[in-house]
């Protein structure tokens, strides 16, 4: 036993050392959390799902992203939490007879929605197609030319806000889902950030935040709602509201009041006599991508 | 059902009336010193696999502090070498199940000495796998919500809730497989079989299920045509078929080669016997898939053109498939050649062939070109960045941590050294 035991308790003793030697490393390897980590308080990390959270948790909720925003943004903002309205169904119909191209509806969603700078990010993207066709695959979305030539028809694609979406029936902690007035959100405070949805959506209309958001102070729209265009956190997925903020509150998404060619109409599919339905009952509507099943709200149609 | 292995000898009756929370504790004990005693050699192999480890931890702790902007993946291509590596992970766990059936539906004996090997292996690339989403996941710190019950678990529907069913599930069945003979062994008790057999016969199915599981959340994707496919399941277990058996035998020639246990040839060379029709069955599959792809054409075609041929110009995927396909080609002309099973350079030479093959048919392969092109059909490459390699390599280093680990606290107790040094201490 003697012989045995000498040895082995140096053994031990190196062994010890060497954990040592093998925690000091991991901690030094893993230290790059402590940063991020460090500024995130325990309300954040332990916040509930928004569909659990309390009248009295969403004012302490709300308030605390407002001082973050000031904190992180250097900018003073209101967080909101506007409801759907009853019997509303918001739908979109776009005229592609009209439609130039100019791509005035995807920087005014930049701009509305807080979107990053640096990757200069917007939920529209406009495709340039040829004559004779209106296959997406002969499509081009990185023209760099005046608009609009003659010979081509313009199609901005943003998100479908589908009745049959599958970006929430992927989600695994339901951290996206479908609001009664048809508006597909994103709790970006819920999300993991696994970015299925992205892979599952067929209209690219989701986008993820790949580092924190980049908005000077001067160009931080402050008029923000929880759900839809307060500045995202990193990590997390987002995605048009059409304008949850503006359009529950009777106005019109950004894209719209941006176009200067008059391409786009909005309102409620639940009342017959709103403009949307007019478009969808006596011009030829087609919808994006329909043998998928998807079942979008969102109508081009033609006047030409 | 099974004739229990038989016991190693030990003092059976002084054993059972053992009482578990001395000698339970105790076998815990032996195995943290069986798992850091060795010869030079295993300390230099720990010692490095500690290194890459924490390389891959550090460029996760800066990926998770500066951003998932750090990799090569953009809102195009929105997964990219993690997830490839996930499924491909989840298959070595399943292709294992390959010596659990021959071990226990075959009553294969010289199979039944080794199976450990396979469940073993099985927990390291499960652990692998769920460390591959982890890295994968935007907001780490909120992987909670994923715990049913707890967070807002969206089950059946979403077919990634599933998998974290069936992961852990799968996970836990190895672990209690393993743990229970291993415990069993080291007591020189003979296992009861009322405690494993019910379990691998569970296990058997659930192999499949997880690598099911897996493919269905590509081919559930409509709006992804090459993912959208009914062969993808079928692909994937057959792949799973061929990785898992591959590397098993590898690790079978190196525990002979470096450990004084013996694993006997009948093992081996039923693997082979499998990987001759697995490997084969794998390339018929691919040319199904290319012919289905190619003969009809269209659009729907474009993501197989961007991988197989390049599409307008882009053509990154294009060596990385060919590579791969060669590599099949060839492995299964070797496992063909009667050669194989008797020179253990040409073996080892295919199995390392299929298994990289398969990592790059099923990895960036299969995940990659599913978002080439975009939905609009945008045209937007992908190449890992070096935060990604980094992180690949410490998980991989990690699994192998693991299950060398897990080798060296088994294979002496499947020995019955343990067994005999631990009486003759007794005495």
């Amino acid at each position: 036993m003697d012989e045995r035991t000498r040895p082995l308790r140096r053994r031990t003793l190196l062994k010890a050392a060497a954990g040592a030697v093998g925690v000091a490393a991991a901690g030094r390897a893993f230290s790059p959390l402590l940063g991020p980590w460090d500024s995130l308080t325990l309300d954040e990390v332990l916040q509930r799902h928004y569909s659990e959270l309390t009248p009295e948790d969403k004012e302490r909720v709300f308030r605390r992203l407002e001082e973050k925003a000031r904190q992180d943004y250097g900018v003073a903002v209101t967080i909101s939490d506007p409801q759907p309205r009853p019997r509303t169904k918001f739908g979109y119909a776009l005229n592609l007879s009209l439609c130039i191209g100019c791509r005035q509806c995807a920087q005014a969603c930049h701009r509305e929605n807080n979107h990053d700078r640096r990757t200069r990010n917007t939920y529209i993207t406009v495709m340039e197609i040829g004559k004779g066709t209106l296959d997406l695959s002969r499509a081009n979305s990185r023209y760099d030319h005046p608009v609009p030539l003659p010979d081509k028809t313009y199609m901005p694609v943003q998100c479908q806000q589908c009745d049959r979406p599958p970006c929430t029936a992927v989600c695994p902690v339901r951290a996206t889902w479908k609001e009664p007035d048809g508006i597909v959100v994103v709790d970006y405070d819920w999300c993991i950030g696994c970015r299925y949805c992205e892979a599952a959506c067929p209209y690219h209309a989701r986008r993820f935040n790949w580092a924190k958001p980049e908005v000077p102070a001067a160009e931080v729209n402050p008029d923000q709602a929880y759900l839809s265009n307060r500045i995202r956190p990193a990590g997390t997925m987002e995605k048009c509201t059409f304008c949850l903020h503006r359009v529950r509150m009777g106005r019109l998404p950004a894209c719209l009041e941006a176009c200067p060619a008059g391409a786009r109409v909005f309102g409620n599919l639940l009342d017959p006599g709103s403009e949307v339905r007019q478009v969808i009952a006596t011009k030829r509507v087609y919808v994006l991508k329909e043998g998928l099943g998807t079942v979008p709200s969102f109508y081009y149609f033609f006047t030409v | 059902m099974d004739a229990p292995i038989s016991g190693t000898g030990g003092p059976t009756a002084k054993a059972a009336r053992e009482r578990h929370w001395v000698s339970y504790p105790r076998f815990l004990l032996h195995a943290l010193a069986a798992a850091t005693d060795g010869p030079p050699l295993f300390y230099v192999w720990m010692i490095l696999l500690t290194g890459v480890a924490l390389v891959g931890a550090n460029a996760w702790a800066q990926q998770v502090a500066s951003g998932m902007a750090l990799t090569g993946m953009s809102d195009h291509v929105s997964w990219g070498l993690y997830i490839a590596n996930f499924t491909f992970a989840v298959g070595v766990a399943a292709g294992g199940v390959m010596m659990v059936i021959p071990a226990y539906l075959y009553k294969d004996h010289d199979m039944h000495e080794v199976v450990i090997l396979g469940e073993l292996l099985a927990i390291a690339a499960i652990l692998m796998a769920m460390l591959s989403v982890m890295v994968d996941l935007g907001r780490p710190e909120r992987f909670w919500h994923l715990v049913p019950g707890l967070g807002q678990f969206n089950w059946p529907i979403s077919m990634l809730s599933w998998d974290v069913l069936v992961l852990n599930g799968y996970l836990l069945l190895n672990l209690h497989i393993c743990g229970y003979m291993l415990y069993m062994r080291f007591l020189g008790r003979t296992p009861d079989p009322r405690w494993y057999v019910p379990f691998v016969l569970v296990s058997i199915v659930w192999a499949v299920s997880i690598h099911t599981v897996t493919a269905f959340l590509y081919s559930g994707l409509g709006g992804r045509p090459l993912w959208n496919s009914a062969l993808l399941a079928p692909r994937f277990l057959v792949s799973a078929f061929v990785s898992g058996p591959a590397l098993i035998i590898a690790v079978l020639a190196v525990v002979e080669r470096f450990t004084p246990f013996r694993p006997a040839d009948g093992p081996v060379r039923t693997l082979v016997r499998i990987l001759r029709v697995t490997v084969l069955a794998n390339l018929f599959m691919l040319a199904s898939e290319v012919f289905t792809e190619f003969y009809a054409g269209g659009a729907h075609t474009d993501s197989a053109r961007y991988l197989f041929l390049g599409l307008h110009g882009h053509a990154r995927l294009v060596p990385w498939i060919w590579t791969a396909i060669t590599l099949n080609a060839v492995a299964a002309a070797l496992f063909l050649l009667p050669s194989v099973t008797r020179r253990r350079g040409v073996l080892l030479a295919a199995c390392a062939m299929t298994f990289v093959g398969v990592w790059i048919e099923k990895g960036m392969g299969l995940v990659v070109p599913g978002f080439i092109p975009g939905q609009l059909h945008e045209v937007v490459e992908y190449t890992p960045s070096v935060t990604e390699w980094r992180v690949t390599a410490g998980i991989w280093a990690f699994g192998a941590m693991v299950y060398t680990v897990a080798l060296k606290v088994a294979l002496p107790i499947l020995d019955g050294r343990a067994a005999r040094r631990a009486s003759a201490a007794g005495d």
